[in-house]
């Protein structure tokens, strides 16, 4: 089958870090990453499901890990070669079990697909004691806090903290992958493929929404308005009740969406520090000027979500929330230098927000994809999906996703089951396609979005 | 010797191009054929004797006061305001009118033996003055005299304690005013006018008023409905500083008048080039423009701004005037009209006009591009008597580099105006209702208005509404060789050459529009028939 493999090797990571230094993205060139054709992945037991992805998005933890920016943290909790990809909406062939499996009552997919069809389904990536066959789980997952499993390494399964970073289920960005059964959800009648897709970024956004625990009234800065950021906004403001809400976008669109999806106050970068001095009618104790001189704030935001997860915006974020606010720290960082006296001095709780699991409010239990779910409908954030790119294409793909805001994209995915045409031999190059821009709107087709090649 | 008037000139093959100022540089441009200019008059004739002068205003006053000599009692409360940094402009060479006006005013009040005498600076919601800026004004004998003694004060709209609020007029606008000078015995207000807008009752009702009160004639409808707020008759920004005036007059609180005119000589004579009509350049201001030019073009930002804000206008006093307010209002007006007007026949398509480094607010400072907006469509745009010289829905050219540059001391709730409030709205009415109070009430504006040198937080939206009148007015306004992000946050269109900026205009006004040339500074002030 045809994948995309991550493999270990310090002189391609070493390469596309000094690359993607120079240009965001080209990482992705000069790669840890191939295109291959390999065996599809076995299946670990009887609980586990070939899965075809139609959709595999590209995340932020993706492009620092073939950038060579992630943190050597990750290395016992991975296994190469990996294929990534854990944005996934695909088709599993098997008939499901007529029982619901999985932890903390969530329901798997139990039947077939229209007339006996594939089942359209959402990968939930985490891989939990359930998935590597521990049992009695941890302590954690018995909670069904899946993202916080302790036996993240252990099991029946190689290192892996999710699909698409562990030898044995292969990822998204190829042609089949495996799932257990425990981690699909079936997608409800009506969801287009695009707003599948959009499920597992958006759970992660729900996650660190609710972990903000947002009290009512409070102000809520959110940095960041890629995908991760424009869902904590639409979390927020879908499930919480804030008195404020202010995000920071650097470009046009993501500014437009940010206040569509329910900002009150969109600020542009280096305006973030004023903007909430201003929203927060905060003292500042020096004055700043415009831009990156910005003035130091004696008070600022209850809360800030950092959906970057940089060493600027770790300092952004300590620089604009109140003294005892919390900051989340949603984006996925590496390693940082942060100047770390204002969290001291101010008293700040700085807490990390990793992927999902189960969620209470008011005395309610949800898994978090299921709040997913409904806040990917309600908001339609399926439009966030910009573009996708067959498999073949994985430089461009990659490029396009470093450089989403600045080309006014949101999410790229790659189309797995398209396969990109090779050119006629003893012909001149054709002109390269341009990347398939996925409708708009809540498209219904179960279809891959064709290549233009194609349709030709 | 007469200096010549204004005079509108008719660009045909033959006229040699026309100087534009372009902040802390200059253009020669050349403009269509069949254009017009408008160019200044020639400085006034000054006063031989202006301290001879003053002393004969002050015993021989306008109006139904009496001499000032006859108003000052021992024992009395004496309150001298004055008008702050943002007059004149440029900065005047030493003596500034206010040192010497002040100087008699407190020479006669030392010959009666007025002991309780305080210096205010008529602030209303601007900066602070720094030392330097206040020895400028005042000469360092008066700043000697009071400052150290806490009797040199500027005015302070955000402390309650030190306003007094003395009711409403009858069209329902709060006055609340300085509390020395409401308790004082007599105000002598001493003013420098530069145009017709200052003076005049807005000098006390503006000068050392409260937000609260300010709110009631600087807003949008007052704005809109001042055409021009340059002519006093026809300006609803005067109409409620002379409700306000009167009502102060009826709450017992005395306002003794002084007010003074300059000449119109704004630059010293190694920049003679610039005030004079560029077909009379002589080889020398050739040299001076060329000279000029070249090196604030190659001198860095800061150096060039520096320069230019360096300059000490050779200004002299043309007029002085005492006595009651309104008298002595109406004869300065006189005489600012005689310095001023020029009359143009007809509105055109097209207005362009070169904005300089300087505008009221950033004296010392930077020309931020709310400022620029304000300067071109608010100041010059309403240089007018009559009828506004572009035609409604025509076309503003503006020449301006508009950098995307404040001045973070002076200038931090125009940083977020721009930021914030513009990149949502450039609607003054909708950001006065959504924005104003927000700014107006924020404790770290307040907090900075009253303990450093920032003007106060609502002051940028003011600025946004001097030019209201314009952008009702006008079909469009285009920026040439702006900063082309600031000048879109500013919601107008850039343009990298007035060519290009004439072909947009045409997509506006259409094709083979009328076009006139505001030839400032020197200030003029058209008398559109």
């Amino acid at each position: 089958m045809r994948a995309l493999l991550v493999e270990r090797s310090l002189p391609r990571f070493a390469t596309a870090r000094l690359a993607s230094a120079l240009v965001p993205g080209a990482g992705g060139g000069v790669r840890p990453l191939r295109l291959v054709d390999m065996d599809p992945p076995e299946l670990p037991g009887p609980a586990w499901r070939r899965v075809r992805p139609r959709l595999a998005g590209i995340c932020g933890s993706d492009l620092a890990t073939l950038d060579g920016r992630s943190s050597r943290w990750f290395e016992p909790i991975v296994s190469f070669p990996f294929v990534p990809g854990h944005e996934v909406v695909g088709d599993v062939e098997a008939a499901l079990p007529e029982r619901p499996v999985g932890e903390g009552g969530r329901l798997a997919p139990d039947r077939p697909g229209p007339e006996g069809g594939p089942t359209r389904v959402v990968i939930e990536p985490v891989l939990s004691c359930a998935t590597r066959g521990i049992d009695p789980p941890c302590p954690a997952c018995s909670e069904g806090r899946t993202g916080s499993c302790e036996r993240i390494s252990f099991g029946e399964l190689r290192p892996g903290l999710q699909t698409g970073y562990c030898v044995d289920t292969g990822g998204g960005w190829s042609v089949e992958m495996v799932a257990h059964l425990s981690q699909l959800h079936a997608v409800p009648a009506g969801f287009s493929d695009e707003e599948a897709v959009m499920v597992e970024p958006t759970a992660c956004a729900v996650h660190a929404a609710l972990a903000a625990q947002v009290q009512e009234g409070e102000t809520v800065a959110v940095l960041g308005a890629g995908t991760l950021g424009l869902g904590v906004v639409a979390a927020l403001r879908h499930f919480d009740l804030p008195g404020k809400l202010l995000a920071s976008a650097k470009y046009p669109e993501q500014r437009a969406l940010a206040a569509e999806l329910g900002a009150d106050v969109v600020a542009g970068a280096g305006e973030v520090v004023r903007a909430v001095r201003r929203v927060t009618r905060s003292l500042a104790v020096a004055p700043g000027g415009p831009g990156p001189r910005a003035p130091r704030l004696a008070g600022g935001a209850d809360v800030v979500v950092d959906c970057v997860g940089s060493a600027q915006s770790l300092a952004e974020a300590l620089a604009v929330v109140r003294p005892r606010g919390r900051v989340v720290l949603a984006g996925m960082p590496g390693p940082v230098k942060v100047d770390l006296a204002p969290l001291w001095q101010r008293e700040v709780t700085l807490q990390g927000a990793y992927t999902y699991g189960t969620e209470e409010r008011g005395g309610l239990r949800a898994r978090t994809f299921e709040l997913a779910f409904e806040l990917v409908r309600s908001a339609r954030l399926g439009r966030l999906v910009s573009a996708g790119y067959p498999l073949e294409r994985y430089g461009e793909a990659i490029a396009h996703a470093a450089s989403a805001g600045r080309r006014g994209a949101v999410k790229i995915v790659f189309t797995p089951q398209e396969e990109a045409p090779r050119p006629a031999p003893r012909r001149p190059a054709p002109r390269r396609p341009a990347a398939t821009r996925l409708p708009p709107g809540p498209a219904t087709s179960r279809r891959p979005p064709s290549s233009p090649r194609r349709s030709r | 010797m007469t200096s010549r008037p204004g005079f509108v000139l008719e660009v045909d093959r033959s006229t040699p191009p026309t100087l534009m100022w372009h902040g802390e540089g200059f253009r020669l441009e050349r403009l269509p054929v069949g254009s017009r200019v408008v160019y200044p008059p020639e400085p006034v004739e000054t006063l031989a004797d202006p301290d001879a002068a003053i002393a004969e205003a002050l015993e021989h006053p306008l109006g139904d006061s009496p001499p000032l000599r006859a108003l000052l009692k021992p024992g009395m409360r004496l309150t001298i305001a004055f008008d702050d940094i943002s007059l004149p402009l440029p900065p005047m060479r030493r003596p500034d009118n206010r040192q010497r006006v002040i100087e008699a005013v407190l020479d006669l009040a030392a010959e009666a033996g007025v002991d309780d005498v305080v210096l205010i600076a008529a602030l209303a919601l601007h900066r602070r003055m720094t030392e330097a800026e206040l020895r400028h004004a005042l000469g360092d004998r008066i700043y000697d005299s009071f400052a150290p003694c806490g009797r040199l004060t500027q005015h302070d709209a955000e402390d309650p304690g030190n306003l007094v609020y003395l009711g409403q007029t009858d069209a329902g606008e709060d006055v609340e005013l300085n509390r020395r000078a409401a308790t004082s015995d007599l105000v002598v207000y001493v003013n420098i006018n530069l145009v017709p807008m200052d003076g005049g009752h807005k000098s006390v009702a503006t000068g050392l008023a409260s937000y609260r009160s300010l709110r009631h004639h600087h807003n949008v409808r007052t704005m809109v409905h001042s055409r021009s707020f340059m002519d006093q008759h026809r300006s609803e920004l005067h109409s409620s500083n002379w409700r306000m005036g009167r009502y102060l007059a009826a709450q017992g609180v005395k306002v003794f008048q002084i007010e003074t005119t300059l000449n119109n000589d704004p630059f010293p004579a190694s920049s003679a080039f610039l005030q004079r009509r560029e077909w009379e350049w002589t080889l020398k201001d050739r040299a001076g423009f060329l000279a000029a030019s070249k090196a604030l073009a190659r001198a860095p930002e800061r150096l060039a701004r520096s320069l230019l804000q360096s300059i000490n206008a050779p200004h002299a006093m043309a007029s002085v005037q005492a006595g009651e307010v309104e008298a002595v209002h109406a004869a300065t007006t006189e005489h600012m009209y005689r310095q001023l007007l020029v009359e143009v026949e007809g509105q055109a398509d097209i207005l362009t006009m070169g904005l300089p480094y300087l505008c009221p607010y950033n004296v010392n400072s930077v020309m931020n591009p709310v400022l620029v907006m304000c300067l071109g469509l608010g100041y010059f745009f309403n240089l007018y008597r009559g009828q506004p010289l572009v035609r409604r829905g025509g076309v503003l050219i503006l020449s301006h580099p508009t950098p995307w540059a404040f001045h973070p001391v002076h200038h931090p709730s125009y940083i977020d105006f721009f930021e914030q409030v513009l990149s949502e709205t450039t609607d003054p009415l909708e950001m006065e209702a959504k924005h104003e109070e927000t700014f107006a009430t924020d404790p770290w504006y307040i907090h900075l208005y009253r303990t450093s040198y920032a003007y106060h937080g609502v002051h940028p939206f003011y600025m946004w509404y001097w030019g209201a009148h314009a952008l009702d007015h006008l079909g469009g306004v285009i920026v040439v060789g702006g900063d082309r992000r600031a000048v879109r946050r500013l919601g107008f269109k850039p343009a990298s050459t007035l060519a290009d900026a004439l072909e947009m205009a045409e997509d506006i006004v259409g094709p083979d529009p009328s076009l006139t040339h505001f030839h400032a500074p020197p200030l003029l002030m058209a008398d559109v028939r």
